[in-house]
């Protein structure tokens, strides 16, 4: 069993988070770390490598920071680890992204073939949670995605998660090789020990360019993205709030101010 | 709001309906679609025609009927798609619209990657832009930020949240939409299978995505969620949750709001011990307005709240809730 889990570096959550002036995301503040939702990504595939046996490969791709998320990944008990690295590769959306890790992901199956491709079920960054369908789409794989629970049957070569969506609770079973999304119910992350923590800093981690992936860089970074941020504005703060402290009458304050602003 | 001129390419909305009937997410893309060209809805399923009137009262020209993708799941689907595209569309810019629900994204992402298209998801609003395409206005990090961002491809695939835009039926008669069924054969490859699917029971209560108005629960409610379902049905809400509540067991895990579960963007939003962490404001700091109540002074939600209340849950609720009927003469 040879799995890859996507991973990806974005600005800590906590930190003051920002646009460039070009309508990017600001990868410049020094404060990156593993995006949380692929600690789920590498949980379920270190686990599904420990039930089943066989190998775990994290892949990122970003700029020289992000190869901390491959890092962790290591810690957490992946085997190899791949980090894209390319100036062209700034400004990548959802599409060009999810071209390189493709490119990357055959690479990495031309060593031996990959039976499962997982990742978080989005980047806390951009949020949009389309990179696991498009990345299947590229790579021709079945998808079984926003899983809650994944479960593994080598013998029927299936993938087998059961999801929550928004109207139904389902369960879905691909093929292998197959592509899965996680969602943060999925597992309990595990916090590396010193030991894994010592044994990851001997890893290599390979760093691949879009020449050794074969790709054009028309294709990725802001020449190949298909949406343009035309501006990107700071919520202003919000006006006129009010803050009481209950003395008996705040419930009753609560529905003035509700009647008040047409909100009954 | 203005309509767009005539002779624009045709705008494609993919109704999402629960049976015969049309969710109301649908009727938004409706009333943003005319503004961007003449009106198309796609209809997955067999048997649009219990909803063939009412679309055609929201100004919808044709109903692509496409039966096979009523079992598909979404890849599949935004497959299926693309062929109705590509039999539609004329040349030059078109704009295939959706609900912005994790299962839409999924089919958009596929439309998207099959036809060329560029992808904007979880829209607040969409605008035409100055050279005849479309405009979306996203939230990001936690809604502390506002972007408005157009495709560089000629067609776009937008995924519009629902409650962005308030759904306003067209002046004028109704057309009576003609309706074309489409025998899409899905494509060779490997497919996902669904093996079970349990719909959620219904509820008189909004669905939670949809709603107008939001109460949620937190830490703070200790597992009684009886006050804040009080007044969510006082105010005709739905009931959201914190992951803690939703861990904790006290309310299913679909109640979750925040980044890694349910998006809301209702007028309203309340929240009754919640302390506001930043995965939580994720998922709900878009909202129109926010009402905090929470016993502790320090909850960073009372940073982004218009009115925030520190006290008692289950003195303030009952209070307001009670107050409200009596506004409304109904006690």
């Amino acid at each position: 069993m040879r799995i890859v889990v996507c991973v990806k570096h974005v600005p800590d959550l906590q930190s003051d988070r920002r646009f460039t002036d070009e309508g990017r995301v600001d990868r410049d503040q020094g404060d990156g770390t593993l995006n949380e939702l692929d600690e789920n990504a590498v949980e379920a595939a270190v686990t599904l490598a420990e039930q089943h046996g066989g190998e775990v490969v994290a892949l990122t791709m970003g700029p020289a920071d992000a190869e901390d998320a491959v890092r962790r990944a290591l810690q957490m008990g992946a085997d190899d680890a791949v980090h894209v690295v390319d100036d062209a590769l700034a400004g990548s959306d959802a599409f060009g992204t999810a071209l390189t890790l493709a490119a990357a992901v055959r690479r990495i199956g031309e060593a031996g073939p990959v039976d499962l491709v997982v990742t978080g079920m989005a980047a806390l960054d951009g949020l949009m949670s389309v990179v696991p369908t498009l990345l299947a789409g590229h790579l021709g794989l079945a998808q079984a995605t926003l899983a809650a629970e994944v479960t593994l049957d080598p013998a029927a070569a299936t993938v087998r998660v059961r999801r929550e969506l928004d109207h139904a609770s389902e369960v879905v079973e691909a093929p292998l090789p197959a592509l899965v999304s996680v969602t943060d119910q999925a597992n309990q992350p595990r916090y590396p020990n010193f030991k894994a923590i010592m044994a990851a800093r001997k890893k290599a981690v390979t760093a691949w360019t879009l020449a050794d992936l074969g790709l054009d860089p028309a294709e990725v970074g802001d020449a190949g993205a298909r949406t343009r941020v035309l501006e990107a504005t700071p919520r202003p703060p919000r006006e006129n709030r009010v803050l009481v402290t209950d003395e008996g009458d705040a419930g009753l304050r609560l529905a003035a101010f509700l009647a008040e602003n047409r909100l009954v | 709001m203005t309509t767009a001129a005539p002779g624009a390419a045709p705008v494609l909305v993919v109704v999402d309906h629960h049976d015969d009937a049309p969710r109301s997410s649908a009727y938004e893309l409706l009333t943003v679609a005319r503004t961007l060209g003449p009106v198309e809805a796609v209809w997955f399923g067999a048997a649009p025609e219990a909803a063939v009137d009412r679309l055609g009262a929201w100004g919808v020209a044709r109903v692509h009927a496409v039966p096979a993708a009523a079992d598909l799941l979404p890849p599949e689907r935004g497959e299926a798609l693309a062929a109705v595209v590509e039999a539609v569309a004329g040349p030059g810019a078109s704009t295939v619209l959706l609900a912005s629900t994790f299962e839409n994204k999924e089919t958009a992402a596929r439309l998207a990657l099959a036809t060329g298209a560029g992808l904007m998801v979880d829209a607040a609003a969409l605008e035409a832009g100055p050279d005849g395409r479309v405009v979306a206005v996203q939230q990001a990090f936690a809604a502390t930020w506002t972007l408005r961002a157009c495709t560089t491809t000629p067609r776009a695939v937008v995924a519009l949240k629902p409650n962005a835009v308030a759904a306003v039926a067209p002046d004028g008669a109704p057309t009576q939409p003609e309706v074309l069924t489409h025998d899409v054969v899905p494509a060779a490859g490997p497919v996902a299978r669904l093996v079970e699917r349990t719909p959620r029971p219904a509820s008189d209560r909004p669905d939670l995505g949809e709603a107008q108005v939001v109460v949620v629960g937190g830490r703070g409610t200790e597992g009684d969620f009886s006050a804040v379902e009080e007044l969510a049905d006082v105010l005709g809400g739905a009931v959201g949750a914190t992951r803690v509540a939703t861990d904790e067991g006290w309310i299913g895990h679909e109640a979750q709001i925040g980044q890694t579960g349910v998006t809301i963007t209702p007028r309203l939003y309340i929240g009754a011990g919640v302390s506001g962490a930043v995965h939580h404001r994720g998922g709900m700091q878009a909202s129109g307005t926010i009402v905090a109540v929470n016993s502790d002074p320090e909850s960073p939600i009372f940073e982004i709240a218009d009115f925030g209340v520190v006290g008692d849950l289950f003195t303030v609720l009952p209070q307001a809730a009670a107050e409200i009927r009596r506004i409304r003469g109904e006690a």
